[in-house]
């Protein structure tokens, strides 16, 4: 028998079809991956098998069996035997997904509680064994914190000794790295693998991350709009696909041996960094963001800023394009001026001059802001109450143009040449899909024909194929404009992709800097390498080999 | 030490960040599908359309609010209204008051204007006031944002009716009183609209579009204009709208206490501060303008509710009368499936 | 979290001193004649001079100030033309109609106003938790249907019609219990509660249904958070979720919501007495307004002021304990 059997489940919310009639199974022991992107009805999934769609005005129909345990028909009392007892859930957020006010310890031993008989003091102990077995160092003391006191990946860790602390026979893990740094990610990935291995137990993995996938699953199942796309092997599926959908998703996936092709190496620099340092905070919790970093942009190439969170990243890409001020350092325009102002050559002392915003600096140097930004979060760049045409003709009547035809027709072009349409002009944010959104926001950073864009994680929040399309664009947009662009990213693989400098950054420095090639191909820094062999790839075999090299790494 | 600040105390009004842009049309559809509140709005409607044709009601009625009529009263009876159901005739509705013997229906229907009048004006002002001190502090640089942010945590500190009471004492006899109650109602109780203008200020501040607009080259003032104030506009009417009944019984509390409007002009709280003594005698005297007082709050506060509804359907799904909150786990949506994110802004 | 108390209490003094400030120049810069009002309709010119000079109404703004601080902290003396009376610090003045000192008079008041408000705090907090949790916890429920329309029409009653009525039912209709008439505590218990029972009733059930509307938002907002799903997810009962996480996550928010409720307490309290007759601080406020006597109400004014800024300050302290989050950011 096996330990999940999926049969022709449909999942409906309202009018919505989630999930169309997936059949899956998996076996005692195994481990099946589900993938998917956005809206692809996996997370629902993973719901199902625990029956957390009761009550909530879903309409379920075919059935599901876990562990036996018919959950369709399943009462009350069955349904809590089966969640935490039988099958356990590991979720995507780890901050959130704990109880803020009660000891980390406390929560583990209230589950215990629910599905063991034991007294307290067993359901303590229970508590700080499991947190002991996942890698919690001190344990014992540990267990008294409350979340809030962990690390993201201690969090995760925590929640996945919650699962462990039943015995459970299956783990559900929706998204379960998602929302960590990629060494982390790497940690809590050998975790579960190690458990695996010493437990038996099955998983049923839920990500968006093929590379996710390869390093834990051995079965995949690909999923689209609610259906399965493809299954099998993981093995089989990623070296050879049959479906046109997989392929054009494993095709979408960035890879660290993909690099761009190479430019000319003598280009003509436009904006030199020197000694920027970024403080925030006053007195004692006074604190540097970014530390002594110094760096080139070149006319028509892409340099790409890489490191974890906290690692000063994005302060650096705000102080360049102008929304954040330095507290030491210089900001230095060398390219020659392309059009009106100035003093634009003079290059600009930023550092002790408070209140000198982008906007007054752009005064000084002429009417035309040279920089412009790319945001993150497709939703909160674009104002939900305007039309993106005028969202994009900003920059242009900002700078006194007054004739509405010429705006228009200017606007016009640039959806036009985003790949977006003309009539999309009188439309509303809400109506457009992320990919879509983006493509509006690099509309209106070109809108001002800067010399520089600075895009702060362009893609994170896409989907991996339209994550393929906006750089695609990017690169594309910079060939024919020559600008210079800033990439700041957490992906390392994206970077590889899009950059011809890297700048490896952590804890607000930078560790290590140069052609993509050189920094990709022979790391000198250590953290550099750590971040390398973290990063998931797509080829099973390729997965067990990093885990050996993360394992030597983690003994030097 | 950030995370700490990423996972700040559930605010007491979380503020609506980026609410989806909901023209006048949404607003109207979503105001008409709530039952309850299309209900209030047609009570409060007839409440106003009373007010507003008070004077041509009373005109036609025959009587006025302020002629004594001694002959309608019972002296030797302490002043108890001659007649059944407390003196109702064809000249007099509802009605004299004891002891007096005003035309009650006059004193009601002028009541209504004082009342909601005052209530309208003080709103007005709350909101002039409220939103000019939340956006100073939330536009303001570290010091003036501290200044009125103090100011405001003070003037909420203080209780209301208390200081609308002291603040009636220094005021001359001869100012017209119902302006008085409405200023200082308004000058006492702006804010908690400070706060929230002020809470939504700094959080739109911080998004990315409102960069974007600077990055554009706009000044301040512009960017303000063009893409804060709108965002403002939802929760300011939203609090206003809850805060027009809260108005109507400030101003009820202290004419009852005698020291908002006085005599001669009606208002609802005032005719009830002699009520109880002739509950027995003349039982409308009391029914009436405590039914009224109660209607009014009543309708305006499901309407209030209604508009917040109308405005953030999601804060507002909790605060409805008999919501169907989600009875089972909070599975997630298919919409929200893994939208996959990493890594904030530092 | 010492340093966290250092703050609060910084913030303390600041705010308490910003509204001596407000308070003052509400009182002695308004439009009227001070002198006048301090001396009575009666008074011939001369002795409006005099008392002018006694108020030190010539002096600076800063000067008068000063006086008045320095009254508060170290006493002042008055001479009433005949007489020069002594008053101890904390001096909030004489009274213009008695002569008598305001904070003496103010704390002969002060055992009826807290009776009232403890008695009617501790109803509030029961009645207003509990309904809330309920219908949080029946959500869907007919039991939630009622009991949201119920405070519904809580929060739409002001305080002084729901007394009104409630004595004119239940004193006058019924005669169930006589009209309230304040009895001391310490005269006698019994009578004591007896006769504050309606108005306890009248106050708690007027604040209770604005609290427990919030409390009910609150819960249901933290049911909605994910840590819960993660303890359904894991088989937890219902009840242990309402009752253990959902209501500790909601508790923080409700102390701060509490502090806010301090004012609308005092306000309602204010009209209790005036309504039920009680003695207190609130009904000798209005008689004070109605005669105008300066004196009086600005020390009620000072006196309620730093009470219900004190009470903030605990009920912040409070909500840190509760959310120690709060003092790390």
């Amino acid at each position: 028998m096996s330990l999940v059997d999926v049969r022709d489940l449909t999942v409906d919310f309202g009018g919505l079809r989630a999930v169309d009639a997936l059949s899956f199974r998996l076996d005692e022991g195994g481990a099946l991956a589900l993938v998917g992107e956005s809206g692809s009805g996996k997370s629902t999934v993973a719901a199902a098998l625990l029956g957390l769609h009761h009550g909530t005005g879903a309409r379920l129909s075919g059935s599901v069996e876990v562990a036996g345990v018919d959950v369709g028909a399943a009462g009350e009392r069955e349904l809590r035997r089966l969640r935490g007892g039988l099958a356990a859930m590991v979720f995507q957020d780890p901050l959130s997904s704990l109880d803020p006010y009660y000891a980390v310890g406390a929560q583990i031993a209230e589950v215990y509680r629910v599905h063991h008989k034991a007294d307290r003091r067993a359901a303590r102990a229970r508590a700080v064994e499991v947190l002991d077995r996942v890698g919690i160092p001190d344990a014992a003391r540990r267990a008294r914190s409350r979340p809030h006191e962990f690390s993201g990946g201690m969090r995760q860790r925590a929640l996945i000794a919650m699962a462990l602390a039943c015995e459970p026979r299956l783990l559900v893990a929706d998204e379960p790295t998602t929302a960590l740094d990629v060494t982390v990610q790497a940690q809590i990935l050998d975790l579960l693998h190690q458990l695996r291995q010493e437990t038996g137990l099955g998983l049923l993995l839920v990500t968006h991350d093929v590379g996710v996938a390869a390093e834990s699953a051995d079965e995949i199942l690909v999923m689209r709009e609610g259906r399965a796309v493809e299954r099998g092997p993981i093995r089989e599926v990623l070296s050879t696909p049959r479906e046109t959908y997989t392929r054009e998703l494993l095709r979408s996936v960035p890879r660290l041996e993909d690099a761009r092709e190479r430019r000319v190496a003598e280009a003509e620099p436009v904006l030199r960094l020197e000694g920027l340092r970024k403080e925030f905070g006053r007195g004692r919790h006074r604190f540097a963001a970014v530390e002594d970093v110094s760096l080139t942009l070149y006319r028509g190439q892409t340099l790409g800023v890489v490191g974890e969170s906290g690692s000063g990243k994005s302060t650096l890409g705000r102080m360049i394009v102008g929304l954040l001020e330095p507290t030491a350092g210089r900001l230095e325009f060398t390219g020659q001026e392309s059009g009106r102002g100035s003093g634009a050559q003079d290059g600009r002392r930023l550092g002790k001059d408070p209140g000198a915003g982008g906007a007054r600096t752009r005064k000084q140097t002429g009417g035309r802001p040279r920089l412009q930004m790319v945001f993150q979060d497709p939703v909160s760049s674009l104002n939900p109450r305007r039309g993106i045409g005028e969202s994009i003709a900003d920059p242009l009547r900002a700078q006194g143009r007054r004739d509405e035809e010429g705006i228009r027709e200017r606007v016009t072009s640039l959806l036009e040449r985003v790949g977006l349409r003309a009539d999309h002009y009188d439309r509303y944010p809400h109506e457009f899909s992320g990919g879509q959104r983006q493509r509006v926001g690099i509309a209106r950073a070109l809108a001002a024909e800067p010399e520089i864009i600075v895009c702060d994680e362009p893609v994170s929040a896409l989907d991996v194929t339209t994550q393929a399309q906006v750089t695609a664009l990017l690169a594309e947009l910079q060939r024919e404009l020559g600008i210079a662009l800033v990439f700041v990213a957490h992906d390392l693989a994206v970077v590889r992709q899009v950059s011809d400098q890297v700048a490896v950054m952590r804890g607000g420095r930078i560790v290590e800097y140069g052609p993509a090639e050189q920094v990709y191909g022979a790391p000198q820094d250590p953290y550099t390498k750590e971040l390398l062999a973290a990063v998931p790839a797509l080829d099973p075999d390729a997965a067990a080999e990093r885990r050996a090299v993360r394992r030597e790494l983690a003994l030097t | 030490m950030s995370e700490a600040q990423l996972t700040s105390p559930v605010g007491v009004d979380a503020v609506v960040v980026s609410a989806p842009a909901a023209g006048a049309g949404t607003f109207w559809r979503r105001l008409r599908a709530q039952r309850a509140a299309l209900c209030a709005a047609a009570v409060a409607g007839l409440l106003v359309l009373f007010a507003l044709t008070a004077p041509l009601l009373i005109l036609l009625e025959g009587a006025d609010s302020t002629t004594y009529h001694p002959e309608l009263v019972d002296s030797a009876r302490g002043g108890v209204p001659i007649g059944s159901f407390g003196g109702a005739s064809g000249s007099h509705w509802l009605g004299v008051e004891p002891q007096t013997g005003r035309d009650l229906f006059a004193r009601l229907a002028e009541g209504a204007q004082v009342s909601l009048g005052v209530a309208l004006g003080a709103t007005l002002i709350q909101v002039a006031v409220g939103v000019s001190v939340g956006l100073a502090a939330g536009l303001g640089n570290r010091w003036v944002d501290q200044l009125f942010d103090r100011l405001t945590d003070v003037v909420i500190a203080l209780p209301l009716v208390v200081m609308a009471l002291a603040m009636l004492a220094v005021v001359p006899e001869d100012f017209p009183r119902p302006l008085l109650v409405a200023l200082i109602i308004g000058l006492v109780a702006w804010g908690t609209i400070a706060k929230i203008v002020r809470a939504q200020t700094i959080a739109l501040k911080s998004l990315d579009y409102v960069a974007a607009a600077r990055l554009s080259g706009w000044n301040t003032w512009r960017i303000a204009r063009r893409e804060l104030l709108p965002g403002l506009a939802a929760p300011v009417l939203t609090y206003s709208a809850l805060l027009f009944p809260v108005n109507v019984v400030i101003e009820s509390a202290l004419s009852f206490l005698g020291v908002g409007v006085k005599a001669p002009t009606a208002s609802w709280g005032q005719m009830l501060a002699a009520a109880d003594v002739w509950y027995q005698a003349a039982p409308q005297y009391l029914l009436l303008p405590a039914g009224l007082l109660f209607t009014a709050v009543l309708a305006l506060t499901v309407l209030g509710d209604g508009v917040r509804t109308a405005l953030d359907p999601r804060a507002a799904g909790r605060l409805r009368v008999g919501t169907r909150a989600g009875q089972g786990p909070a599975a997630p949506a298919p919409a929200a499936d893994t939208a996959p994110r990493k890594e904030g802004a530092v | 979290m010492t340093s966290f108390v250092l703050r609060r209490l910084g913030g303390l003094v600041l705010t308490l001193f910003v509204i001596s400030v407000l308070v003052y120049a509400v009182f002695y810069l308004a439009p009227g004649n001070v002198a006048q009002l301090s001396c009575g309709p009666r008074c011939s010119p001369e002795q409006v001079r005099q008392v002018a000079a006694q108020l030190h109404l010539d002096d600076p703004l800063y000067v008068r100030y000063w006086h008045f601080l320095t009254g508060l902290f170290a006493g002042q003396d008055y001479s009433t033309g005949t007489a020069v009376l002594h008053c101890d610090a904390p001096c909030l003045g004489l009274s213009y109609q008695s002569d008598r000192e305001v904070t003496q008079l103010l704390l002969e008041k002060l055992p009826a106003s807290v009776s009232l408000a403890a008695g009617a705090v501790v109803l509030w907090l029961i009645i207003g938790v509990g309904t809330g949790v309920l219908s949080a916890w029946r959500r869907g429920g007919l039991t939630e249907r009622v009991l949201t329309t119920l405070t519904l029409a809580g929060t739409a009653v002001p305080v002084f019609v729901l007394g009104l009525v409630l004595m004119v039912l239940v004193c006058g209709q019924w005669e169930l219990l006589p009209f309230p008439q304040y009895v001391p505590f310490g005269e006698d218990p019994e009578q004591w509660a007896w006769n504050l029972l309606l108005p306890w009733v009248t106050l708690a059930l007027a604040e209770s249904a604005t609290f427990a509307r919030m409390t009910r938002s609150s819960m249901l907002e933290t049911l909605a958070e994910d840590h819960i799903r993660t303890f359904r997810a894991y088989g937890v009962p219902e009840r242990a979720i309402v009752g253990r996480h959902a209501l500790r996550g909601a508790l923080a928010p409700l102390i701060a919501l509490n502090a806010n409720h301090i004012g609308a307490l005092v306000g309602g309290s204010v009209l209790t007495e005036s309504l039920f007759g009680i003695p207190g601080i609130g009904r000798e406020l209005v008689h004070a307004v109605q005669v105008v006597d300066l004196p009086i109400v600005v020390g009620v004014m000072l006196a309620v002021g730093f009470a219900v800024v004190f009470a903030n300050a605990v009920a912040d302290l409070l909500y840190a304990v509760a959310d120690r989050r709060v003092v790390l950011s």
